[in-house]
C-alpha cells in the first residue's frame, strides 16, 4: 500500500487505530464481559437442566436476526472508516447513520424480547440463568445506546482519528454480541 | 521553593503529622485491648478507641492530600495560590471540627442532639455542625485551588488532582443524607466509604504519584501524563461499579453480587498500574535526585498499595468467598495494609519530598527517614500477615465449623500479641519519621557517594 508510506509510522501503543483511551476502554469492557461469561458457565455446570428449561425460554429467531443486524451495521461503520480516509465526509455520515440506526432496530427488537419475558413474568430473581440473562444482555444493550451516541459524535466531528476510535467502540459492541449469542442462546 | 504561598503546605503538613502521632498511639492502645478485652474499658471504650482511629487517619491523611495541592499546584500552574488567607482559614476549620469531634467522641456531652450530637454512623459519625465545617472548609478549598488552576498553567496533573477532590467533596454531601431503611442507609454510606478509597482518592494518589515521579526521575511529561491517564481511567472503571463488593449481604438484589465480583476484582488493574508505572519511571529515568526518602517512600508507596488494595483486596472480594470472610480479621488485614500502602505511605512520600525544599534546605536525615520506612513498613507488612492468619482461623473457626465469636476470639489471642508487637514497630518508625522530617542536622549520617558513572553504551 503506498498510502501507508505516508503515513506516520507508529510502533508500540502508538500504532493502534483511534485514541489510546479507547483501547484501555476496549480491553476493559472485554474482560467485564469475558468474566461474565465464565461465571455463567460456571454457574450452569452447578445445574445444567435448570439452565438449559431456563434457555427454552429465550427467543433465539429473534436473537439471530439481530445478530445480522449488528454485524451488517459494524461493515457499515467499517465502511465509514474507509470513505474518511479518502476524505469523503458526506459518504462517512451517511455510512455512521445507516449503522446506528441499525443499531436502533437491535435495540427495538430487545426491547420485543425483554416485553416478552415481562409479559412472561419472568424477571432478575426467576432462575440464576436469568440473573446472567438480563445482566449480560442488559449491559450490552446499554453499550448499544452509548455506541449510537459515540457514531453521533464521531460523524460530527467527523476526523479520521475520531471515526476511527468511534468505530472500535461499536465493533467492540459487535464482538461481545457475537460471543453473547451462542453461549446465551445456543449452547445446549 | 519556586512560589512563596507553597509554604501553606508546611503548615498542613505539620496538623497531617500530629495527628499521624495520635492515630498510631490509639492504634497501639487498641492493639493492646485485643492482647487484653478489659485494658481502659471503663474510660476508652473499645468503639471509642475505634473511632478516634479510623477518623483521625482520615482527617490526617485527607490534611495531605490539602497540603499536597497547595505545595503541587503553584508549581504546576505556575502561579501564587489565589487566596494564603482562605488556606489558613480552611486549616483552622479543619482543626476546629478535629478538636470537636474528638471532644464529642471521648465525652459523649450532646448525645442525641441534632447538631451537636455524635450521628453514629461509622466513619461518619462526626456531629452535624462539624460535617457542615468540613463542608465550608472543603469548598473553600476547591474555591482556592480552581481559581489558581483556572488562572493559570493546566496540566494533566492538576486536572485529575483537582477532578479527583470536586468529585471526593461532592460525595462526602451523601453523609447528610440518612435514611431510616437500614439497608438504603448503607447503600449511601458506601458512596462515600467506597467511591472514596477505591475511586476519587486514587486520581489523588495517582496526581500526586505522577508529580513525584516528574521530580524525581525527570521522565518527559508526556510519558508520565499517558501513563496517568490510563491508570485514572481504569479505576475510575473498576472502582465506580466495584461499590457492588459492598452490597452483597446488606439487603440488595442479588445481581450486586456479580457486578461486584467482577468489576471489583478489576480494581487490581490501576493499582497494578500505578506499581509499575512508579518502577518503569525510575528505571527510564536519568536523573539522579538527592532526595532518596522520598523516592523510596513513593516506590514503597506503590508497591505496598498494589499488594495491601490489590492483592489483599482481591483475597476477599469475590461473594463466594465473602460469604465466609466478611468481617473477621481478613477485612483488618486488608484495611490496616491498604490504608498504610496507598494514603499513609503516599502522603509520607510528598512529605518527604516537599519539607526539605519548605524549610529551604538540603533533605537530611535521610537515614533516619529511610529506617523510619523499613520500620514501619516491615512492622505493617508483619500486622498484615498476623491478622490474614488470624482471619483464616477466624473464618474457619466461627463461620464453618459454628463456634461462638468469643470463644473464637480467645483461640486469636496469639495472633493479637504478634499484632501488637508489629504496631510498636509501626508506632516507633512513625515517630522516626516525625523526627526525621523535623529536627535539623549539620551532616547526613553516610555522607551521600557520587553518583555512579553510566558506562557508554
Amino acid at each position: 500500500m503506498s498510502e501507508t508510506a505516508t503515513q506516520e509510522t507508529g510502533s508500540g501503543l502508538d500504532a493502534l487505530p483511534g485514541d489510546l483511551m479507547m483501547w484501555v476502554l476496549i480491553i476493559s469492557e472485554l474482560l467485564v464481559f469475558g468474566a461474565g461469561l465464565l461465571a455463567f458457565l460456571g454457574v450452569r455446570l452447578t445445574d445444567p437442566v435448570g439452565f438449559m428449561e431456563a434457555q427454552a425460554h429465550l427467543h433465539r429467531t429473534g436473537a439471530g436476526v439481530n445478530t445480522v443486524v449488528l454485524v451488517t451495521s459494524g461493515w457499515l461503520a467499517a465502511l465509514a472508516v474507509k470513505a474518511v480516509e479518502r476524505g469523503n465526509v458526506l459518504r462517512t455520515r451517511f455510512y455512521l447513520v445507516a449503522a446506528a440506526l441499525l443499531g436502533v432496530a437491535f435495540l427495538w427488537i430487545k426491547g420485543v424480547e425483554y416485553a416478552a419475558k415481562e409479559a412472561a413474568g419472568i424477571t432478575f430473581e426467576t432462575h440464576p440463568f436469568f440473573t446472567f440473562y438480563y445482566l449480560l444482555t442488559g449491559f450490552h444493550a446499554v453499550h448499544v445506546v452509548a455506541g449510537i451516541v459515540i457514531l453521533g459524535l464521531v460523524g460530527w466531528k467527523a476526523t479520521p482519528r475520531n471515526v476511527e476510535t468511534g468505530t472500535a467502540f461499536w465493533h467492540m459492541v459487535d464482538l461481545v454480541w457475537v460471543l453473547l449469542f451462542p453461549i446465551m442462546y445456543l449452547l445446549g | 521553593m519556586k512560589y512563596q504561598t507553597q509554604k501553606i503546605a508546611y503548615a498542613y503538613f505539620l496538623v497531617a503529622m500530629i495527628l499521624f502521632a495520635v492515630q498510631v498511639s490509639i492504634g497501639l492502645v487498641m492493639g493492646w485491648i485485643y492482647v487484653d478485652g478489659n485494658f481502659l474499658s471503663e474510660i476508652l471504650p473499645f468503639n471509642i478507641a475505634r473511632m478516634l482511629h479510623t477518623n483521625s487517619l482520615v482527617v490526617w491523611l485527607l490534611l495531605g492530600f490539602f497540603g499536597a495541592a497547595y505545595y503541587l499546584v503553584p508549581e504546576e500552574s505556575e502561579r501564587e495560590i489565589h487566596s494564603p488567607k482562605l488556606a489558613y482559614l480552611q486549616l483552622g476549620i479543619l482543626v476546629l471540627g478535629t478538636a470537636g469531634v474528638v471532644v464529642t467522641y471521648l465525652f459523649n456531652l450532646f448525645d442525641g442532639n441534632f447538631l451537636l450530637g455524635n450521628e453514629g454512623r461509622e466513619f461518619i459519625e462526626q456531629p452535624r455542625w462539624v460535617k457542615a465545617g468540613i463542608v465550608v472548609a472543603a469548598l473553600i478549598f476547591l474555591y482556592n485551588i480552581s481559581m489558581t488552576v483556572l488562572k493559570g498553567k493546566k496540566t494533566a496533573i492538576t486536572n485529575i488532582l483537582l477532578l479527583g477532590l470536586w468529585l471526593l467533596s461532592l460525595l462526602f454531601l451523601f453523609s447528610f443524607y440518612n435514611p431510616a431503611n437500614l439497608a438504603l442507609d448503607k447503600q449511601y454510606w458506601w458512596y462515600i466509604v467506597h467511591l472514596w478509597v477505591e475511586a476519587t482518592w486514587e486520581l489523588v494518589m495517582a496526581s500526586i504519584l505522577a508529580f513525584l515521579m516528574l521530580k524525581l526521575t525527570g521522565v518527559d511529561r508526556e510519558v508520565i501524563e499517558k501513563w496517568l491517564y490510563v491508570i485514572v481511567a481504569t479505576a475510575l472503571f473498576s472502582g465506580i461499579l466495584g461499590t457492588g463488593h459492598h452490597y452483597y449481604w446488606i439487603g440488595t438484589p442479588g445481581y450486586w453480587q456479580w457486578i461486584g465480583s467482577i468489576f471489583s476484582t478489576l480494581e487490581v488493574i490501576p493499582f497494578f498500574g500505578m506499581m509499575a508505572f512508579a518502577f518503569i519511571m525510575v528505571w527510564k529515568g536519568r536523573r539522579d535526585h538527592p532526595n532518596k526518602a522520598a523516592l523510596l517512600w513513593s516506590l514503597g508507596c506503590a508497591t505496598l498499595a498494589f499488594f495491601g488494595a490489590g492483592v489483599w483486596g482481591f483475597l476477599h472480594t469475590l461473594h463466594g468467598v465473602n460469604f465466609y470472610t466478611h468481617g473477621t480479621q481478613i477485612t483488618a488485614a486488608h484495611g490496616h495494609l491498604a490504608f498504610f500502602g496507598a494514603y499513609v505511605a503516599l502522603n509520607l512520600a510528598i512529605i518527604s519530598y516537599a519539607l526539605p525544599v519548605l524549610k529551604g534546605r538540603d533533605p537530611y536525615n535521610q537515614v533516619l527517614n529511610m529506617a523510619s520506612f523499613w520500620l514501619m513498613s516491615g512492622g505493617m507488612v508483619f500486622m498484615t500477615f498476623t491478622l490474614t492468619f488470624a482471619g483464616t482461623v477466624q473464618t474457619h473457626l466461627q463461620r464453618v465449623n459454628g463456634e461462638y465469636y468469643m470463644d473464637v476470639q480467645d483461640q486469636l489471642w496469639i495472633f493479637y500479641v504478634m499484632r501488637f508487637g508489629s504496631g510498636v514497630a509501626v508506632v516507633i518508625g512513625a515517630a522516626l519519621f516525625i523526627y526525621a522530617m523535623l529536627a535539623s542536622r549539620k551532616a547526613e549520617i553516610i555522607a551521600p557517594g557520587k553518583p555512579a558513572s553510566t558506562p557508554a553504551e
